[in-house]
């Protein structure tokens, strides 16, 4: 058996989508109109940015009923 | 991986505006049928009008303008390679579409007698017809296609059609959510999965700020390639001028309306038409060689009422993060001229000329597969083209089906689809979907961006290839939406390879920008006014070929040559 250290480093990158937590009633609205399906609700059914991978179209933001969602313009197009 | 399946008569692939339309219209066709949409997203907000659209581009309304008059028009702006037969009735039928939307509640500008307003882009005609507050356009249809009782699978992207010998019986596909192999055997299936809009890297650097909805990743135009049906206009590019580094439309088509206009750094106007084409671009192109760079959208003429009117519109619909963008580089349309830029380029039929070849009936090569959309090649298309052809794509793949007997699907092309997908996730430490990705684009970016030259291409070919084969195998997947991602990659490069040999093939330049080929810089009538058509051989690569163009419907007017006049 071969012995190497990992094949991967873990990256960050800024969530450019941020929720209230406060607000979310975890509806689980904004996971399933998002488009690119980068949504999803965390272990406490509040709703989260899993995935770097956001066009802003916004119906996140705005099919939320209780506006929890901001999005936010990510940082390399800022 | 664990596989579901479903039987259906219709499949729709790709619920997005195209799609959407084409359940509505297979159903009310056919009631006794079963229609199932498929989609990547979710219907009610997927697709280019996730978020609506600012007008129609291309509405045809009676007493304003006339069928033959588009067609024409758009026989000149695609260089003559056109099924005209194809546009005409697009411009011929769109007209009820627009009245039949109104009656559903979408909300399009109107003067006074509540007459439609349409607008001048175009070089000649008036076409674009407003429709400013409606951001809920895809809500809309999204509720028209559960009323009509279409069965609707979200989350479930399709990968590839099942074939038996010339027809489409079915397609595989994966859900992004549980990570299952689904089978769906159909008796007539319309592709409408809209453009390959993640092709060239973008200006950001962000890989998913594409002009297109970044779902949009080609799999429509993989999918018929590999079912070995006739793709054309690949050579054409789709290459947008935007926004510098947001994703939003130059806008002239909102903008020039109220007086906006393309603008040289010192503020002075440029170019004369903003109708999009080749043609811009290339003019475009022209002053950036020249140094008259970069381009931007001038509006500090305006006062500040007709400005805020046009904000109205480009924060609310469409693309609504634009004033976000704005803000947070300190820019006001009041006192400074936004930069622009050209977009990545990829391809697509809605604003371009690359697609699967159809006929006037949306029919494909293959039996029992329709195609409409931004993926179907009848250039120009736009939104109203993709909502007309879609009618046509539903109502005559649901009268092949009603009139065909369901064939069972070949075992050995799913087990070779689910060895393809296994294959990713057995590579979960495999490199990540966005660093393999970014490379495919970079290739795209540096050497298929027009101007082409043949070195530049065969280079391309070249790496496009050793990527397949290498880099493909290094690719890596830990859970279902990465695979996803990781099988939109495989799909680009399908793409690539064909844009890459397409254009080789077409010797000659066309299209201003978007086949602009150094080595052949002028334009062949005598030799190309035909179709380049792009299929898979039968030893597994691409094979290339010309077809002549179906007879022209309509007298010529000069500088259109070619076509024969039926
Ligand atoms: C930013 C922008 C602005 C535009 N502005 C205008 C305008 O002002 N006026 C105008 O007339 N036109 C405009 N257009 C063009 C017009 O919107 C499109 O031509 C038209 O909407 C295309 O329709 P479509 O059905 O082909 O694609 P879409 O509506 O994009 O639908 C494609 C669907 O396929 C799904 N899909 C993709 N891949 C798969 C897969 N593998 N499996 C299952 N589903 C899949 C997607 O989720 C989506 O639902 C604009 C386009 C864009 C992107
Ligand atoms: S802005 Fe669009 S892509 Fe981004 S999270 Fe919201 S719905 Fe998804
Ligand atoms: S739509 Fe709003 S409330 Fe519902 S899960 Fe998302 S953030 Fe929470």
């Amino acid at each position: 058996m071969s012995n190497y250290s990992a094949h991967y480093v873990q990256q960050r990158a800024e969530a450019s989508v941020i929720i209230d937590r406060d607000k979310c009633i975890g509806c689980d609205i904004c996971v399933q109109v998002c488009p690119m399906g980068i949504l999803a609700l965390d272990k406490d059914g509040k709703a989260y940015m899993k995935y770097d991978e956001c066009w802003y179209c916004t119906p996140c933001q705005t099919d939320c009923p209780v506006d929890a969602v901001r999005v936010h313009i990510p940082y390399l197009v800022r | 991986m664990e596989t579901r399946m479903y039987e259906t008569d219709v499949l729709i692939i790709g619920g997005g505006t195209a799609g959407t339309m084409a359940a509505i219209k297979a159903k009310q066709a056919q009631p006794q049928l079963n229609v199932l949409v498929l989609d990547k997203a979710d219907i009610r907000r997927s697709g280019a009008i996730s978020m609506g659209m600012d007008g129609l581009n291309n509405a045809v309304v009676p007493g304003k303008a006339t069928p033959e008059e588009y067609t024409l028009e758009i026989t000149e702006s695609n260089d003559g390679i056109i099924d005209q037969r194809a546009v005409y009735r697009q411009a011929s039928e769109c007209y009820p579409i627009i009245q039949e939307l109104d009656s559903w509640g979408v909300d399009f500008e109107k003067d006074a007698e509540g007459n439609y307003e349409v607008y001048r882009v175009h070089r000649k005609g008036r076409y674009v017809l407003p429709m400013p507050k409606a951001s809920n356009l895809k809500l809309i249809l999204a509720k028209k296609v559960k009323q009509h009782r279409c069965k609707v699978i979200n989350r479930v992207m399709a990968t590839r059609l099942l074939t038996e010998g010339n027809q489409v019986v079915g397609a595989l596909g994966l859900d992004v959510n549980s990570g299952e192999l689904v089978i769906v055997k159909a008796k007539a299936v319309v592709l409408t999965a809209g453009a390959a809009g993640r092709m060239g890297l973008t200006d950001s650097g962000y890989l998913y700020s594409t002009y297109e909805n970044p779902t949009n990743s080609g799999e429509g135009f993989a999918m018929v390639y590999h079912a070995g049906a006739e793709l054309t206009g690949i050579e054409c590019y789709q290459i947008n001028p935007t926004m510098k580094d947001y994703n939003g439309p130059a806008c002239a088509y909102v903008a020039g309306p109220f007086g906006g206009y393309t603008a040289n750094a010192k503020g002075e106007r440029v170019t004369g038409c903003d109708y999009w084409s080749g043609e811009l671009i290339m003019n475009m192109w022209k002053l950036a060689n020249k140094g008259e760079w970069p381009l931007f959208l001038k509006l500090t003429h305006l006062d500040d009422e007709t400005v805020s009117k046009i904000e109205a519109i480009l924060h609310h619909n469409e693309r609504p993060s634009r004033d976000l963008f704005h803000a947070g580089r300190g820019k006001d349309y009041r006192t400074d001229m936004v930069e622009l830029n050209f977009s990545e380029v990829g391809l697509c039929s809605g604003h371009s000329a690359s697609g699967v070849l159809v006929n006037h009936e949306a029919e494909t090569s293959l039996r029992g597969l329709y195609a409409a959309g931004d993926m179907a090649c009848v250039p120009h298309q736009y939104l109203l083209g993709a909502l007309t052809f879609g009618k046509i794509a539903g109502v005559n793949a649901a009268a092949f089906a009603a009139s065909t007997a369901r064939v069972e699907p070949n075992q050995g092309q799913i087990e070779a689809e689910r060895k393809r997908i296994e294959a990713l996730s057995a590579n979960a430490d495999g490199v990540p979907h966005q660093q393999v990705e970014y490379k495919i684009r970079r290739i795209v970016t540096q050497y298929l961006m027009p101007p082409k030259t043949t070195t530049k291409m065969e280079l391309a070919l070249e790496k496009i290839r050793h990527f397949r084969k290498e880099d493909l195998k290094l690719l890596g997947a830990r859970d279902p939406h990465e695979l996803g991602r990781a099988l939109e990659i495989h799909s680009i490069v399908d793409c690539a390879e064909m844009m890459a040999s397409a254009s080789l093939f077409r010797k000659e330049s066309r299209w201003g920008f978007y086949h602009y080929y150094l080595d052949y810089p002028e334009r062949d009538d005598a030799n190309w006014m035909k179709r380049v058509i792009v299929k898979k051989g039968g030893d597994g690569e691409i094979e290339l070929s010309t077809k002549e163009l179906p007879p022209y419907v309509l007298e010529t007017r000069t500088g259109v040559a070619g076509g024969t006049t039926a």
